[in-house]
């Protein structure tokens, strides 16, 4: 097959399967993928490590696992260490008798055989699989400029937009084959002109809008376009922790609800802080949020429950994972809502999920023996794979995660209600 | 019959009816059921596809604008292709989205006997005139015709 991508000489000898067949299909693959985007050459990976979006060991997925093996027989491993997203199942997260059997004897039957994969692959370390990869206690923080060759969608919005490196929206495999050949073909969001915006988004509501929210409306709105938006830095301040908290899971949202990879805050991303309105293109569209479109966008998710009166049985927090300080704010939000309430511990089984590394922080602080004194379950699982079940999609779960309402039955509400909920009791 | 022209994403020729998503295909919500649960219509689980929701995908020539979701979207893709629950063919009225592409390359790389021809750019108009059920007919030169 002839190509239109000018090659190095390196790259057109891999093509042509110096270094064997199997790393030649690696590289056709790649530039097959990016002269559909008009890539018309492919640059090094820069980043230190690579993120994997595929971390479960799901039957279903045998397929991928046989693509895997070729790769590891062939001795076609990953350049890079990687960090992957997070493991599906957990002990200490609750679950029915039948529940347990299917998970570890149907659905991830095969976890152990993939983790085993994803070692001999380039797995960072035993305990790196968590889809907040970037948080500084987990070490996978790429710089400014960086070029990456990532999945996991909210991962990848996060890189771009709030640390200003440069990735496409990779899909599993094409992930791990960029890190494997060592190089990404240049296009889309990799691009200068390609981290232009599209959208101009005016943020007129009355309070600080809910971030899951904010990034559901806007990736609806926007799809995959890059909107830059304006209004948002009166709520945020400036980019420290609490800002970077609510940017991860606003981007999460936009990632999920639409196919944003890429989005500039006026005021507080990098390059939004650089070049200001230099990156939105003259025929930009405009979307105004105020009060009414956020409310309008909230009542129009569908609830998928049997019975939407039933009272929840489970619920979830961090899907993306939690950061350190959200998981010590909401300790004591819970302490003081449950004191409010007269009560000891929460009214409804709930977990919160943060990375391994961050979770070792918290429990270095005493924040983590307050939270256990609530009730409140700390995991690294990944709630989207508990959900991912019949079994479980009967079940009333209840979460903030916009993401884990799109892909499963949970129902969504905003972190005030659903800390009511946990605390208090009762529909809101 | 009407004819559109679009752009070859991966090859093939194919005769199959219409399943048309007016939004964007969220691929993992979409397929994840089927996929871990034998379902060899593929029956699409995206709770937030009204157009879709509930409806076999296998065999069916998906008209969609583009792809989704998760980055998941791809080996998703390349897993129903694998295990022969894959649309008879994609046509996208958009050009094909990163999710999308890495499906639809990854399989005509890597799987030696299957097929999911795959036409993209075919424009607005395409996605307004075709409905459910019409009969679609690609061509290898990425032409599509519809007819009732």
């Amino acid at each position: 097959m002839k190509y239109k991508m000018k090659l190095d000489a390196q790259q057109e000898a891999i093509l042509k399967g110096e270094k064997g067949d199997v790393m030649a299909k690696v590289m056709e693959t790649m530039v097959r993928y990016g002269e559909l985007f008009g890539a018309d050459s492919m640059v090094p990976i820069t980043s230190r490590y690579n993120h994997l979006v595929t971390s479960f060991g799901l039957k279903a997925l045998g397929p991928v696992y046989d693509l895997m093996e070729k790769l590891i027989d062939a001795g076609c491993l990953s350049q890079q260490k990687f960090t992957a997203d997070p493991r599906p199942l957990d002990k200490k997260v609750p679950s029915s008798f039948i529940q347990n059997i299917v998970f570890q004897h149907f659905m991830y039957s095969k976890q152990e055989y993939y983790e085993n994969q994803l070692q001999q692959l380039g797995l960072l370390e035993k305990d790196a699989f968590t889809c907040t990869c970037y948080m500084d206690e987990v070490g996978n923080t790429p710089r400014q400029g960086e070029v990456l060759s990532w999945s996991e969608s909210s991962a990848v919005v996060y890189a771009n937009s709030v640390l200003g490196a440069r990735c496409n929206r990779n899909s599993g495999i094409i992930d791990l084959m960029g890190a494997v050949v060592g190089y990404v073909p240049y296009f889309g969001l990799l691009t200068d002109e390609g981290r232009k915006a599209d959208w101009v988004v005016e943020i007129k509501t009355t309070k600080k809008p809910e971030a899951q929210l904010l990034g559901s409306a806007i990736g609806m709105k926007v799809m995959e376009d890059v909107p830059y938006i304006v209004g948002l830095d009166k709520w945020l301040g400036t980019l420290d922790d609490d800002a970077k908290t609510y940017l991860k899971d606003f981007g999460a949202a936009t990632a999920s609800n639409g196919a944003v990879g890429l989005y500039h805050v006026e005021g507080i991303t990098p390059e939004a802080v650089s070049q200001g309105r230099a990156l939105v293109r003259e025929d930009a569209k405009v979307y105004v949020v105020d009060d009414a479109e956020l409310k309008r966008i909230y009542d129009g998710y569908p609830v998928i429950w049997k019975n939407k009166d039933a009272r929840p049985k489970l619920c979830f927090m961090g899907c993306p994972h939690m950061s350190l300080n959200q998981l010590v704010s909401w300790t004591e939000k819970v302490e003081q809502s449950l004191k409010e309430a007269g009560n000891a511990k929460v009214v409804i089984p709930t977990v919160f999920t943060a990375a391994p590394a961050v979770l070792r922080k918290f429990k270095e602080t005493d924040y983590a023996g307050r939270l256990e004194k609530t009730g409140i379950i700390v995991s690294d699982i990944c709630p989207l794979m508990y959900m991912n079940n019949p079994l479980s999609t009967s079940m009333p779960v209840i979460t903030s995660s916009n993401k884990l309402r799109t892909y499963t039955s949970a129902r969504y509400y905003t972190d005030d209600e659903i800390l009511q909920q946990i605390t208090k009791g009762g529909n809101v | 019959m009407k004819s559109f022209q679009g752009r070859v994403v991966t090859p093939g020729e194919i005769t199959a009816q219409a399943l048309v998503s007016h939004g964007g295909l969220n691929t993992l919500a979409s397929f994840q059921k089927a996929l871990q649960f034998g379902d060899k219509k593929a029956t699409c689980g995206d709770q937030n596809n009204a157009d879709l929701y509930g409806k076999q995908m296998a065999g069916k020539a998906l008209c969609l604008p583009r792809t989704i979701g998760s980055t998941t979207g791809g080996l998703v893709l390349y897993c129903a292709c694998s295990m022969k629950r894959q649309p008879a063919c994609m046509l996208f009225s958009e050009p094909i989205d990163s999710l999308a592409a890495a499906g639809a390359v990854l399989a005509d790389v890597w799987l030696e006997d299957v097929s999911m021809p795959v036409i993209d750019s075919l424009g607005e108009e395409f996605l307004d005139y075709v409905k459910d059920e019409m009969t679609i007919v690609i061509k290898e030169n990425g032409m599509v015709e519809i007819s009732d």
